[in-house]
Order: C-alpha cells, then sequence, then structure tokens
C-alpha cells in the first residue's frame, strides 16, 4: 500500500487555489457520461450528490433509512464553525486552521485543515441561500456564539437543531436534484461490498431492505459518506443504525484505514441509567457555559445534591484547570470525570456521573435568560430522567460521539483504492486526535459542497476506465459472497441475540479502548475479540429469512462487522505509545495525570492495511508535518 | 411493572394482519417506550420468533423515523413528544397498550409497524427548496432577515416529517407537513421567487399521493411532536389560491 498524500506544494493560503487551476476539468457535455455512487445522505453525502447532479453527473444514491432526510447528522445540536469573524472579535481562516491542528493534538494533515477553514465561509453562504433559518441578531444579521471553548465566536446555530436545518438544507438541494433528474436515490438500501475491478472501485452490492434483494450497481467513481462507527461501543450518542460495515467492506478490499483509535467520548451525555438502555443521549456542550461541574468531596455521599453544602463540593474542572475551568476541551473534561467517578466520588444510583448545576447562573442571569438559552435541552433532560434541571442539577456522564478515524484518504479525499473516495466522518479527517465542537458539520459540507466536486473532475478526467456492466463477473462473484454470509447468519440459529453479543463487545471496548487504555487491556482485547467473534457465529439467533424485511438480519450484518473491526481499534490504541486528543494510554501522562504526546515519535497517521480476518493487519505509516503550526503542549492550567 | 402489548403483525403488503398480544415483563418505568419493546423482541428472537419491526433510528425526537399508533395516537398521549421519547412511567402497571402502525393510504404498509412514507419525499421533490446551485450563494449577511421572521421560519423548520399529522387526521390528510416545508420556505426572502410555483406544485403532488382534505379537525396539531400550528394550513392556502389563480392566467411555466 502507497501513501501518497498529494499535498499540492506552494504556501498553505494558496495550495487549494493552485490545485483547483491545476486539476483537469470535465468537458460540461461528458460529465452525463459518468455515473457516480454517493453511500449516504448525511451532510457529506447529500451536499455531495446535489453538488455533483447540478455539474451535471449522473448521481446514484443510496441510505439504509426511510428517507435520505433521517441520516444521522439530523442529531447535531449545538451547531458549525465558520471563519466569518461577523463579531470583529479576531477571528480568521488562519486562526480557525490553528485552532483545528492544535485542538487535534497535532495529528491531522496541516494542508487539508487550512482548506477546511477556507471553504468554512461558503458554508454559511450556502445555507442562509437554501434557507435554513440559522438564529439572527435584532438587527437581522446572522448570530453567533463561542463553542467547545474557542477564544472567538464564531459559530452558527439554528436553536439546539443545527444539524436538523443543515440536513434539511441538503436534503432539499438533493430533492431538487432528483426532481430534475440528475440524482436516482435508493432509500432502504443498505450497502454490503464494494465492487473492485482491474485495481478500480467501479460500484457496490446492496441488500434492498425491503424485499430482500441483492444486486449490483456500477459507475465510474464511488463515494462513502457513511458517517462514524461509535456504535462499536454499543452505547453512545449515534443513531441506532450507524455502523462501520460500508467502510469495513471498502477496508477489506484494499482501503487503508487510518487511526482506528481515534475515538471522541464526549463529556455532557445523560449516564447510563440501567440494562434496558439502548442509547445515549448527548446534552450540548454548549450547557458548559453557564453550568458547573462538581462532585461531592466525600466519597460515597448520599445526600442529595440540594443538601451538600458548598464547603463539600469539589468543583474539578475549576480547581485542576483555573484558566479554563469548565470549559477545558472535551477530550479533558471526560476523563476527569472518570477519575473522580472511579476514585469513588460519582453521584447518581450507578455512582458513574458528576452534576453539572446551573443554580448559580439561573441566580446570576435569572431563570427566563436560561429558559432562553436551554430551554430545549432542559425538556430533552426532564423527558428521559424525569428530573428538573432548573432545581436540581443535571447528572452526567461521557459517552462515545464522534470517530476521528476513518478510511485514509488524499488531499482529493480519495482512498488508496483508485475511485473510491470518503467523506464526512467516514474518511480519517481533519480532526486529528481530537474534534472541536461544532466542525464536524464544517467538515462535511465543505466535504459534500466544496471539494469533492472538484476533486471528482479530475480524477473523472484523467482516468481512462474501461466500461463494466451489472453483468461483470466480478459483480456476479461479490454478489454471491455477500448472499453466502447472509445465509451463513440465518442458519446459526443459536441462542444468543445480536443485541447481547453486540452489547458484550460493546463492554469491553468501552472498558479497554474507551476513555483510557493501556497495554495489558489492549492485549487481553486483541485475544479476546476473535473467540467472541467465534462464538458469534456460532450461536447467533436471526430468526426469518433473507428475503424480507428482517431487522435482525440488518443489525446481525453490521454487528458482524464490528467484530473485526474492533480489534484494529485495539491494535492501533496499542501502539501508539502515547497519550494524545481522544486517546489517552495510562503509560503516558505527567505526574499530574496530564496526557504526554510523543511528538518525536509519533506524528503520523498510522494506516492499517487488511491482511485477512483473524491475521494481522499491517501498518503503514503517512508522516505529519507541522510547517505553520508548530506543536506544543497542551495546557489548560 | 407488567403490561401487555396488543401489537399488529403484518407480515407484508398483501398479507392480511392482525392483533398479536405479548406480555411485557418487568419492564422498568425509566426504560423508553422503544427500549421496552427492544426487550419484548428480545425475548421472540431468542425463542427462535420474527421480532416486531418497527421504525426506528435517532431515538432523540428529531430524524422522525420512529412511527406508531399507541393507544390510538401517533406517537401516544404525551404532548410535543416522539414515541422514541416517550418513557414508560407514563404508564401504569397492568395496563394493555395497543400499537399499531400508521393507517394512511398513501403510506403503505410494509411489515408490521412499518409503513413506507415516501409519498413525503416526492412532496419535497415537487419543489420543497430553493433552487440555489453550490457556489452561486451571495455573502450571508447580504440578506439580512428579522428576528421575528427567522424565528418563524425556524419554528415550521422542525418538522421532522414523520408523519403523525396524516396518520390522526380522519381524512388523512397531509396540509400541516406540506405547509410547514411551504410556509418555512414562502416566509423567507430567499423562498419568495419560486413561491407560487412551490406552493401549486406541492399541494398537487399532495393530491396526486392521496392525501385527503383537511376539514378542520385540529388533530394533527395535536399529534404533531414538533407542535406545528395550523394556522401554517391558511397561509399555505392563501398562496396556493394566488398561485391557482396566476397560473390560469399566466400558464404553469413549462413545469407541471
Ligand atoms: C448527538 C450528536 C450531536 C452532534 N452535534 C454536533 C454539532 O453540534 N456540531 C458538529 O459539528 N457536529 C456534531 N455532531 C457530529 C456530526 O453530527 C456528525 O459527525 C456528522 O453529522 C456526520 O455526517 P456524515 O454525513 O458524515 O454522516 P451521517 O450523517 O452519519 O450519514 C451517514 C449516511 O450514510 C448512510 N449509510 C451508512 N451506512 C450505510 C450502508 N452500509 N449502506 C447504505 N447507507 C449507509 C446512512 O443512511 C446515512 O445516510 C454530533 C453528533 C451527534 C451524535
Ligand atoms: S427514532 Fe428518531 S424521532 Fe424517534
Amino acid at each position: 500500500m502507497k501513501l501518497d498524500a498529494k499535498i499540492p506544494s506552494g504556501p498553505i493560503a494558496e495550495k487549494w487555489d493552485t490545485h483547483r487551476f491545476q486539476m483537469k476539468l470535465v468537458n460540461p457535455a461528458n460529465k452525463r457520461k459518468h455515473t457516480v455512487i454517493v453511500v449516504g445522505t448525511g451532510l457529506a453525502g447529500a451536499s455531495a450528490s446535489a453538488s455533483m447532479a447540478e455539474l451535471g453527473y449522473h448521481v446514484l444514491s443510496f441510505c439504509y433509512q426511510d428517507s435520505p432526510r433521517r441520516a444521522h447528522s439530523i442529531a447535531a445540536q449545538g451547531g458549525i464553525n465558520a471563519a466569518k469573524n461577523y463579531q470583529n472579535d479576531g477571528d480568521s481562516i488562519y486562526r480557525l486552521f490553528y485552532d483545528t491542528v492544535k485542538g487535534g493534538d497535532y495529528r491531522a494533515r496541516e494542508a487539508n485543515v487550512y482548506r477546511l477553514a477556507q471553504v468554512s465561509v461558503n458554508i454559511i453562504d450556502q445555507c442562509v441561500a437554501q434557507g435554513v433559518p440559522f438564529a439572527r441578531d435584532y438587527g437581522g444579521l446572522l448570530a453567533n456564539r463561542s463553542f467547545g471553548g474557542t477564544q472567538v465566536s464564531r459559530t452558527f446555530y439554528a436553536r439546539g437543531q443545527t444539524g436538523q436545518q443543515l440536513l434539511l438544507g441538503a436534503y432539499q438541494a438533493l430533492a431538487r436534484q432528483i426532481d430534475a433528474g440528475g440524482v436516482k436515490h435508493y432509500s432502504r438500501m443498505e450497502m454490503l461490498d464494494l465492487i473492485v475491478i482491474d485495481g478500480y472501485a467501479r460500484g457496490i452490492v446492496t441488500r434492498n431492505m425491503v424485499t430482500g434483494e441483492i444486486r449490483s450497481w456500477v459507475a465510474d467513481a464511488v463515494i462513502l459518506a457513511t458517517g462514524g462507527y461509535s456504535n462499536v461501543y454499543y452505547l453512545s450518542t449515534n443513531a441506532m443504525g450507524c455502523n462501520v460495515t460500508a467502510a469495513w467492506r471498502a477496508h477489506r478490499r484494499g482501503a487503508g484505514f487510518a487511526n482506528p483509535c481515534f475515538t471522541q467520548i464526549h463529556p455532557t451525555c445523560i449516564p447510563v441509567a440501567g440494562e434496558e438502555q439502548s442509547k445515549l443521549t448527548l446534552m450540548s456542550e454548549s450547557l458548559r457555559n453557564d453550568g458547573r461541574i462538581w462532585v461531592p468531596k466525600k466519597k460515597d455521599d448520599t445526600r442529595p445534591a440540594s443538601q451538600i453544602p458548598e464547603s463539600d463540593r469539589d468543583y474539578y474542572l475549576e480547581r485542576r484547570y483555573p484558566a479554563f475551568g469548565n470549559l477545558v476541551p472535551r477530550d479533558v473534561a471526560s476523563r476527569a470525570a472518570k477519575e473522580r467517578c472511579d476514585a469513588g466520588y460519582g453521584v447518581g444510583a450507578t455512582k458513574y456521573g458528576v452534576y453539572l448545576d446551573f443554580a448559580d447562573a439561573i441566580n446570576r442571569l435569572g431563570r427566563p435568560a436560561i429558559e432562553d438559552r436551554y430551554g430545549n435541552l432542559f425538556e430533552m433532560y426532564e423527558k428521559i430522567t424525569a428530573e428538573n434541571p432548573y432545581e436540581t442539577p443535571m447528572r452526567i456522564y461521557p459517552a462515545p460521539h464522534y470517530t476521528m478515524g476513518g478510511l485514509w484518504v488524499d488531499y482529493n479525499l480519495m482512498t488508496t483504492i483508485p475511485g473510491l473516495h470518503a467523506i464526512g466522518e467516514a474518511n480519517f479527517s481533519d480532526h486529528g486526535a481530537n474534534r472541536l465542537g461544532a466542525s464536524a458539520l464544517m467538515q462535511g459540507l465543505a466535504d459534500g459542497y466544496f471539494i469533492l466536486p472538484y476533486t471528482i473532475g479530475n480524477f473523472l478526467a484523467t482516468t481512462k476506465l474501461a466500461p463494466v456492466s451489472e453483468d461483470h463477473p466480478e459483480c456476479k462473484k461479490i454478489e454471491a459472497e455477500a448472499k453466502e454470509r447472509i445465509q451463513k447468519l440465518l442458519s446459526a440459529k443459536g441462542k444468543r441475540t445480536v443485541d447481547d453479543f453486540h452489547r458484550q463487545l460493546g463492554r469491553l471496548i468501552w472498558n479497554e479502548v474507551g476513555m483510557s487504555r493501556k497495554r495489558e487491556g489492549l492485549e487481553k482485547t486483541i485475544r479476546e475479540i476473535p473467540a467472541m467473534r467465534e462464538e458469534f457465529w456460532a450461536n447467533v439467533t436471526v430468526p426469518g429469512s433473507g428475503d424480507h424485511l428482517n431487522q435482525s438480519l440488518e443489525k446481525a450484518g453490521r454487528v458482524a462487522d464490528f467484530f473485526e473491526f474492533a480489534e484494529v481499534m485495539a491494535r492501533d490504541a496499542l501502539q501508539r505509545e502515547e497519550s494524545c486528543g481522544g486517546h489517552f494510554r495510562e503509560e503516558h501522562q505527567t505526574e499530574e495525570g496530564e496526557a504526554k504526546r510523543d511528538d518525536e515519535n509519533m506524528s503520523y497517521a498510522a494506516v492499517w492495511e487488511f491482511q485477512g480476518v483473524g491475521n494481522e493487519p499491517t501498518l503503514h505509516k503517512e508522516p505529519l508535518e507541522f510547517e505553520y503550526c508548530k506543536p506544543t503542549q497542551r495546557s489548560y492550567k | 411493572m407488567n403490561l401487555t402489548l396488543r401489537v399488529w403483525r403484518q407480515k407484508g403488503p398483501q398479507d392480511k394482519g392482525g392483533f398479536v398480544d405479548y406480555p411485557a415483563k418487568d419492564v422498568s418505568p425509566d426504560s423508553s417506550f422503544l427500549e421496552m419493546l427492544d426487550r419484548v423482541n428480545e425475548e421472540l428472537e431468542s425463542r427462535g420468533e420474527e421480532p416486531i419491526a418497527f421504525d426506528h433510528d435517532c431515538r432523540e425526537g428529531i430524524c422522525g423515523m420512529c412511527s406508531m399508533m399507541i393507544n390510538g395516537y401517533p406517537h401516544g398521549l404525551e404532548k410535543g413528544t416522539t414515541a422514541c421519547q416517550l418513557h414508560m412511567r407514563h404508564f401504569s402497571d397492568g395496563q394493555t397498550i395497543t400499537i399499531e402502525p400508521w393507517r394512511v393510504k398513501p403510506f403503505p404498509i410494509v411489515r408490521d409497524l412499518i409503513t413506507d412514507r415516501t409519498a413525503f419525499d416526492r412532496i419535497i421533490q415537487a419543489g420543497g427548496y430553493v433552487s440555489v446551485n453550490t457556489g452561486s450563494a451571495p455573502e450571508a449577511n447580504m440578506i439580512p432577515i428579522s428576528k421575528e421572521i427567522a424565528d418563524a421560519a425556524f419554528d415550521v423548520a422542525a418538522c421532522i416529517g414523520c408523519g403523525a399529522c396524516a396518520a390522526s387526521c380522519p381524512n388523512g390528510s397531509a396540509m400541516l407537513f406540506v405547509s410547514a416545508k411551504v410556509t418555512h420556505l414562502n416566509g423567507l426572502p430567499q423562498g419568495e421567487p419560486e413561491l407560487l410555483e412551490r406552493t401549486r406544485r406541492m399541494v398537487e403532488q399532495m393530491d396526486a399521493e392521496g392525501f385527503g382534505n383537511c376539514s378542520n379537525h385540529r388533530e394533527c396539531e395535536v399529534a404533531c411532536p414538533k407542535e406545528i400550528q395550523m394556522r401554517n394550513i391558511s397561509k399555505m392556502n392563501r398562496d396556493f389560491i394566488r398561485s391557482s389563480v396566476l397560473s390560469r392566467v399566466f400558464g404553469t411555466n413549462g413545469k407541471s
């Protein structure tokens, strides 16, 4: 596997412009002769499909939900960053670039991040023109808020439903192209495999989730916009269907998988309530702007929060990080909560929770101001927990939320399989080892609206592809493999449900490859997974058949892939002998328990090459160079 | 607590379907309605029986995927709540809960509680957008919009497209859904140029899908998990009348 990032030469601010000029264009009359497959209709997929169809390409679009509007992007709450500097507070493209590289703990590729910051301003223009109802000030201009501890206000938002509004904008742009005939869209259609012919990604195999039909689709390029893999942990803030299948199947066919161990555990989620729990709910990070986090000073203090006097409270973030206090980055806040709970100071029935207290803010600003800022979040909290956060502090605990790792891509967003591109959360991203709040929406839309539609043209204009059809022997072969796998799942007829296996895997990964990791645990995980996987295939129960809507079967296929994927996640965490961003290795910390990065030896993206299930994958390294943002140790003290 | 579920089971669109009773035992009041169903399903699966099929994804009340009648009401009786956000503490021990799919002609049943709601996608495809290509947008702050108008647009844009409005309506009308998108876009300066054509085409598509008329039963407003209001329907009707009059005079601009 050769890793060529194809970073254009020249000063960082000019790279993208230079590249756009140097890229070959597809003759407008030829565009409609090219078919492009886009899997996924989240922010990344919907924006890419719509934009490519506007340019004249013929697009085939797929999603597993019943409508493209339901992609998981819909659930994003807090906002989207852009370097507009509308608040005149010193923001700039360079500052957004710098903050993102630093926030990612110096494990992202500078050139990509700079381009992301550049196009961020176009995203806001585009979305406003589509009718996205962003929050506005009384003068009628766009409002901003500060998010995730940045010192400038660059986050655009639509109440607590920014993802919904941005996705509906992209969905409507997609609908317009479906109406115009440029996009053919297929809902409830799950990609099960990638078709590679003569070294090029030429199509996908899907299962029609209503009829069970397995079939191939061919094209000149394939785009995966299939989101992240947080559900490997079983419990996460992601939608129930989020999966690694598309990316993993591509990996098995030769696409390098980068930094799988870089996952983000979000500090403010509603804690687990019981065994039945099927997913975790995020409480927007913006709450930390006004809420104060604390635990009792005494171990196993069973008094209700209201009866614990100030003197018995430990505002541990304010204590440990006086400069940033409750606004430290996500990874730092999450680990600090875990530390307190592991030490026995946690609150709530399970003792795995900390308080997020608004009493001070309510006293200072009045209840109406708090209601205006967070009303819908407080309501959501009350619906789930039956506790009123205006009166008693919220209980929160970290939960898996976002995955920085993903398919390795070059500057053109192409994976190591020619023709296969990955965009949005599915690629290993511009966020390095830790993503800043409000930057995932930005990256998904940057990739889909403003980057891929250009770079795909260069690929198509410079590549000679032989015509292929769905009757190609390779298509038939991969269809047969997909059918065989389904048959295998159906015929196990074992005793344990898919969810039961998923919970078991999730628990292991959460404990050993979660908020903190150590050699012993990782080695144990790598040893244990193969046996679990074997048991899964032998003892899973998947009732019904393959030729009708069968939700057990859908889940089984996804969990089977998580079982393969989890192993490389643990291997990746094991080889990364440092603590950086969301990846904390207990062996690598300072005396005060802070993360210790190793820039000398670990300044690379780790890219894995598949060598067969159960075989050790090969590790390749893309060295990272920091010409503009010189690595410094992050300090929030 | 212990409950009895009376659940609509139907293998496919052609199957007749019928109710089947299932016990739900030791349900925690803190679990959500869908988690309660998960438990029942896991029990079925461990016995090798096919689980109850139901649509769901985000489980946060925002994707609009979950859709079921609970004791005769779309998403159950809690105000402003989707089925996935409904918690078992709102039910009482020993209760029988009836669970059915949306019953709306243009939403054919796919299996059990799952229906086909692609009619809503087709209505959006008939003009529920602003025609602006990527890259051709003006600088965002060139279009000042008063806070009131922006907030009002947000209120209707919050629609999650679940279909509860149509499911609650005795006429099977989708007017609340369609009017939410129409008033969102028609109310903004960006949506103004296509106002007439958008309204006409979307309403025509709605009719073509076979949704019924609105005769002011007001059930939709009560059922809507995002509490979208019926006055949007009258706004849309005004725009529709303008649009049909003008199209009769000037033709329909080439699109049907
Ligand atoms: C609760 C929550 C809140 C968040 N809030 C914010 C925020 O405030 N700001 C921010 O910047 N980020 C936020 N994020 C992160 C952000 O929402 C996501 O990273 C982003 O939306 C991902 O977009 P995407 O287009 O890459 O993928 P997704 O939106 O996940 O879309 C994936 C698409 O791929 C399809 N798909 C997947 N697998 C298959 C398959 N095998 N076959 C067919 N189709 C498939 C799905 O149907 C779907 O259409 C939040 C995330 C969560 C979980
Ligand atoms: S599952 Fe998304 S709204 Fe209920």
